[in-house]
């Protein structure tokens, strides 16, 4: 009996066995492209950033060389600020926006639907593509914003929007926020619609005013979705490239190099390929570290619902 | 008395309820007027004859009768738009074709077997999402280059599929989670068998995944600009939206807008298009995303 007992245990075990592997088979082809294209290369990030890298040439190891270079490096230290100045300021606006928005469409009623997606349009197409679509729209004299400015009497002259920092900087702003603003506002709709209308019911009930409501009520029950809405707009940001190489190409006397957009001059332009694997590498900490930010806001916001 | 005073207090309320709408609705109007006009006034210019290409588009229709010249001179640019337009949607659709193959066969696998380091491989696929790609471009352009890979479509579809698969992963495995063990045992009885079973049996029943997961692959391929810019180096592989870095650029200093005006509706057209008719799976993946 014990015999039989044994044996039908090994024929189970091997048979989970057997099935392990065919387990491994399914995903086998899934693993082999992450390991090939995403963690190898994460890995040769950080073995290149030790090295001084040109394109042609000799590789040279030059231990943390690169990484004190890159603390004395003014250029990068403005291009770290003037993303998180960029960051700061679109994800403010996009909120300033997609909240609105979000209240707006709540309700179901007539031609919601149609509302909704109309502002989620804009989110479908690529940044590139909107980046594309609004350096003509901003183009002084070919462009529609200065000329229909002048046509209304606003303005004299037609003014050139991408010629200034102030004024491209607002106008990357307000094409981002065209674009983005429709994903934040239904990530922010998710949130709302959770909300029991009976809280908010009993809460006006109680004579709370609209403000109120909003302020001790939605606000602190949408925690969580605001938080997610937030590092996807921090996250988001933080990468930006395309707006400002296609749009201002680094802007105004070169005062809108992002932190990818100068990693990519590093590598790409002046084939410095060690010193922009280091640069990399602290992109790539600074993102696991708001990700790590991330889950922990995350796992707060559902500790106090 | 009674009856006509609450009829005319009805219609009052009527009238303010009326009212309250027309404002709701005469704002949902301007919205939508704000997020639609540079789309319309983009399709509409483009097809404004050549000559009024450079001119500012007031009125943004065409005046002088329409005109495909935009996309004509379009087509001067790189190898031809058609060239740069079949590029982006082999690369758009061989990318929905292997997310769809590769992440169907791992959801299926992470969902119905036990093997070592299960959770660990799963959480390795996942967390490539806390990393941004843009961070490891260098060394892709390097493992291409040795793969022979490099300036070509089929590396750069690899690279995209990599980039789509947490997502698509974790979206398939929900899905075979959703499916009801005793579907598949009674197909195993009449005897379907592992890839059998999983394309004639299951595939029908996860197939609302696999269009969520199709959508976002050919939406992220078709628009992906910085990963292409990098890894593409020769003119008649771009696709549209390196081409259109070129048109940006102009030639002698002057930029052909109607070019771009054109290159920006064949861009965008494809995208609105799939996203309209596939509305449901997209935002069910946007939830689904944004639950998790």
């Amino acid at each position: 009996m014990t015999g039989s007992g044994s044996k039908t245990q090994s024929a189970q075990r091997r048979r989970r066995r057997r099935s392990g592997w065919r387990g491994l088979v399914y995903i086998a082809p899934a693993m082999a492209l992450v390991i090939l294209f995403f963690v190898m290369p994460v890995i040769f990030t950080g073995w290149m950033s030790l090295h001084n890298w040109p394109l042609m040439g000799g590789t040279r190891w030059i231990g943390f060389k690169n990484y004190v270079r890159m603390f004395h490096d003014a250029r990068f230290m403005s291009a770290l600020q003037f993303t998180a100045y960029y960051t700061v300021i679109v994800t403010i606006a996009i909120f300033a926006v997609a909240f609105p928005l979000a209240i707006f469409v709540e309700k179901q009623r007539r031609f919601v639907s149609a509302y909704r997606t109309i502002i989620f349009l804009p989110v479908v197409v690529g940044l590139a593509t909107a980046s594309l679509l609004w350096v003509w729209l901003a183009n002084v004299d070919s462009g529609f914003i200065g000329p229909a400015l002048k046509a209304l009497g606003l303005v004299d002259k037609s003014p050139n929007l991408l010629a200034t920092f102030d004024s491209a900087f607002l106008t990357i702003i307000i094409m981002v926020v065209w674009k983005i603003a429709g994903f934040t506002m239904i990530i922010l709709l998710t949130g709302l619609q959770a909300i029991p209308s009976e809280l908010t019911e009993a809460a006006r009930i109680d004579g709370a005013g609209r403000w109120q409501r909003f302020r001790h009520l939605t606000l602190p029950l949408m925690r969580k979705t605001i938080a997610l809405a937030l590092i996807i707009s921090v996250t988001g940001s933080i990468l930006a490239f395309d707006q400002f190489y296609i749009m201002t190409a680094g802007g105004p006397q070169n005062r809108m190099i992002s932190v990818v957009y100068y990693i990519f001059n590093q590598s790409f332009v002046s084939f410095n390929l060690g010193y922009g694997a280091a640069l990399s590498i602290a992109l790539l900490a600074i993102l696991v570290a708001i990700s790590i930010v991330q889950l922990w806001l995350l796992r707060v916001g559902e500790e106090r619902p | 008395m009674t009856p006509s005073k609450t009829s005319l207090s009805k219609q009052r309320r009527a009238c303010k309820s009326f009212r309250a709408d027309s404002a709701y609705h005469a704002t949902g109007i301007a919205i939508c007027l704000f997020f639609l006009a540079p789309f319309v006034i983009t399709f509409l210019a483009s097809f404004r004859h050549g000559t009024e290409a450079r001119l500012a588009p007031l009125p943004p229709w065409p005046t002088n009768g329409i005109s495909i010249d935009s996309y004509l001179s379009l087509d001067t640019f790189g190898a031809g738009i058609w060239q740069h337009t079949i590029n982006s949607l082999l690369v758009s659709v061989a990318t929905v074709v292997l997310t769809v193959a590769v992440s169907l066969l791992a959801g299926y696998g992470f969902s119905r077997y036990r093997f070592p380091l299960k959770n660990v491989l799963f959480v390795l696929i996942i967390a490539t999402l806390m990393i941004p790609f843009q961070s490891i471009l260098t060394p892709l352009f390097i493992i291409l280059a040795k793969l022979g890979l490099n300036n070509s479509l089929l590396g750069l579809t690899l690279v995209y599929v990599t980039l789509q698969l947490p997502f698509s992963i974790f979206m398939m495995r929900n899905a075979f989670d959703a499916v009801p063990k005793e579907i598949e045992e009674a197909a195993r009885i009449d005897g379907a068998r592992d890839l059998k079973l999983l394309v004639r049996v299951l595939l029908p029943l996860v197939l609302p995944g696999v269009a969520t997961v199709a959508i976002f692959a050919f939406l992220n391929a078709w628009n992906e600009f910085l990963a292409a810019l990098i890894l593409l180096s020769s003119n008649e592989k771009y696709t549209l939206p390196v081409l259109m870095m070129a048109v940006r650029a102009g030639r002698l200093g002057a930029v052909n807008w109607g070019a771009v005006q054109a290159g920006v509706a064949v861009m965008t057209v494809p995208c609105l298009i799939v996203f309209l008719l596939l509305q449901r799976y997209y935002m069910r993946g946007l939830m689904a995303g944004a639950v998790k």
